[in-house]
C-alpha cells in the first residue's frame, strides 16, 4: 500500500466518482424504501377485512 | 487512508482521470434508450396494469441491465474497440477506464439490476433480464461475435428480449405469444439494421478481424440478405395485427413503415458502388426510426383505447 501523489485533476475526478457512488447508494436505499411502501401498501389494500 | 495530497491505493491500481460521465459512456446510453423504449411500449401495450412505481423500477432495471451488458461487452472487446475508428475513443481504449474496472462495474450493475428486478418486480422479469444479460455476454460477445458471420443474427435475441421483459412486468407471463411477436420483430429487424451499418464501415470490421457479413461474404451477398430479412421482418411486423393481437394504429404503422423499409432495402440492393455507402447509412437511420415508430404506435394505440387487449 504505497501512498501516491495525485494531481489536482486526478483529485477532482476521484472526488466526482466518490460523490457519484454516494449518490447511487442513497438512491438505492430510497428505491428499497419506496418498493417496501408500495408492496406493503398493496398487501394492506388486499387483506381480508 | 488519505494524507494531504497523497492517497493510498492498492498495488497494481493507478490514478484515473475517469469521471462519472466516462462510466456512463461505458453503459452505451444510446443503445440503452432504444432498449428501454421498447420495454416501456410493451409494458403499456400489455393487458392488465402495474403500479407506476413498479413499472418505473422495472424500466430502471432494464436500463441498468442493458448498460451492464454494454460495459461487460467493452471489457471483453477492448482489443477490437481499440482498432476500430468508430469505437477507439471509448473509455477503455482511450485509457480512461481500466478493463478490470469495467469488468467490476459491469458485473456489479448486472447483479444489482437482476436482484432489484427480482425483489421489486417479480421472478419472471428477473429471470428474463438475467437471460438477456447472459446471452449478450456469453453467447454473443464471447462466442458468436468473433466466430461466425451469423453473429448479429443470433446475438440479436438479446436486444429483442426487453419487450418481453416489459410485457412480463405487467402480466407475470413469460410465454404470451403477443409479447414474443415483438421479440420476433426486433430479432428480424436486427440483421438489416446492423448489416447496413457494417456495409458503411466494413473496413473497420475487417481491420479488427470481426467476421461481419460484408467482410466475409462481400457487399452483394450482404445486400441480398438485407433485402431478404427485410421482407421476412415486414411479414412479422404486420402478422400480430392480422392475428388480432394488436389494433389498427399499430397495423397501419407497421404496414406503411415496412413498405418504406422494403423500398430503402431495394434501393440499397440495386445501388451502385459509389452510392452504396450513402444508401446503407440511409437505411440504418431509417431502421431506428422504424422501430421507434412501431413501438410508439403500439403504446399510443393502447393509451387511446384502440388496442384489442382492452384498457
Amino acid at each position: 500500500m504505497a501512498p501516491m501523489d495525485l494531481t489536482p485533476e486526478e483529485k477532482r475526478k476521484l472526488s466526482q466518482r466518490n460523490w457519484a457512488m454516494a449518490g447511487l447508494l442513497v438512491a438505492f436505499v430510497v428505491l428499497v424504501f419506496v418498493v417496501t411502501l408500495v408492496q406493503i401498501g398493496g398487501n394492506i389494500a388486499q387483506r381480508s377485512m | 487512508m488519505t494524507s494531504g495530497s497523497a492517497v493510498s491505493i492498492d498495488e497494481g491500481a493507478r490514478a484515473s482521470l475517469a469521471g462519472p460521465s466516462d462510466y456512463l459512456a461505458l453503459l452505451k446510453p444510446r443503445v440503452m434508450s432504444l432498449v428501454v423504449f421498447t420495454a416501456l411500449a410493451a409494458m403499456i401495450a400489455a393487458p392488465g396494469s402495474v403500479h407506476p412505481v413498479i413499472a418505473v423500477i422495472s424500466l430502471l432495471c432494464v436500463a441498468v441491465g442493458a448498460g451492464a451488458s454494454g460495459a461487460l461487452n467493452q471489457w471483453f472487446d477492448a482489443d477490437i474497440d481499440a482498432v476500430m475508428t468508430r469505437t477507439r475513443t471509448r473509455p477503455i481504449p482511450s485509457g480512461l477506464i481500466s478493463r478490470q474496472a469495467a469488468l467490476e462495474f459491469g458485473a456489479t450493475l448486472a447483479f444489482f439490476s437482476v436482484f432489484t428486478m427480482f425483489f421489486a418486480v417479480g421472478h419472471v422479469p428477473a429471470m428474463l433480464l438475467a437471460a438477456t444479460i447472459a446471452f449478450y455476454l456469453f453467447i454473443y460477445t464471447m462466442w458468436l461475435k468473433r466466430s461466425t458471420v451469423q453473429n448479429i443474427v443470433i446475438g440479436g435475441a438479446a436486444g429483442a428480449l426487453p419487450p418481453v421483459i416489459g410485457w412480463a412486468t405487467v402480466t407475470g407471463n413469460a410465454f404470451d405469444p403477443a409479447a414474443w411477436s415483438l421479440f420476433l420483430l426486433i430479432f428480424l429487424w436486427t440483421p438489416p439494421h446492423f448489416w447496413a451499418l457494417a456495409l458503411a464501415g466494413s473496413d473497420d470490421y475487417a481491420r479488427a478481424g470481426v467476421p461481419m457479413l460484408p467482410v466475409v461474404k462481400g457487399s452483394r451477398s450482404t445486400r441480398n440478405q438485407i433485402l431478404g430479412y427485410t421482407l421476412v421482418m415486414s411479414l412479422a411486423a404486420v402478422a400480430p395485427w392480422a392475428l388480432g393481437w394488436f389494433g389498427p394504429v399499430y397495423g397501419m404503422t407497421a404496414a406503411m413503415g415496412s413498405l418504406a423499409f422494403i423500398a430503402l432495402a431495394a434501393l440499397l440492393w440495386r445501388a451502385s458502388p459509389e452510392s452504396e455507402r450513402g444508401q446503407a447509412l440511409r437505411l440504418f437511420a431509417y431502421s431506428i426510426f422504424y422501430l421507434f415508430a412501431l413501438f410508439t404506435a403500439l403504446a399510443v394505440e393502447r393509451l387511446v383505447g384502440l388496442s384489442p387487449t382492452g384498457v
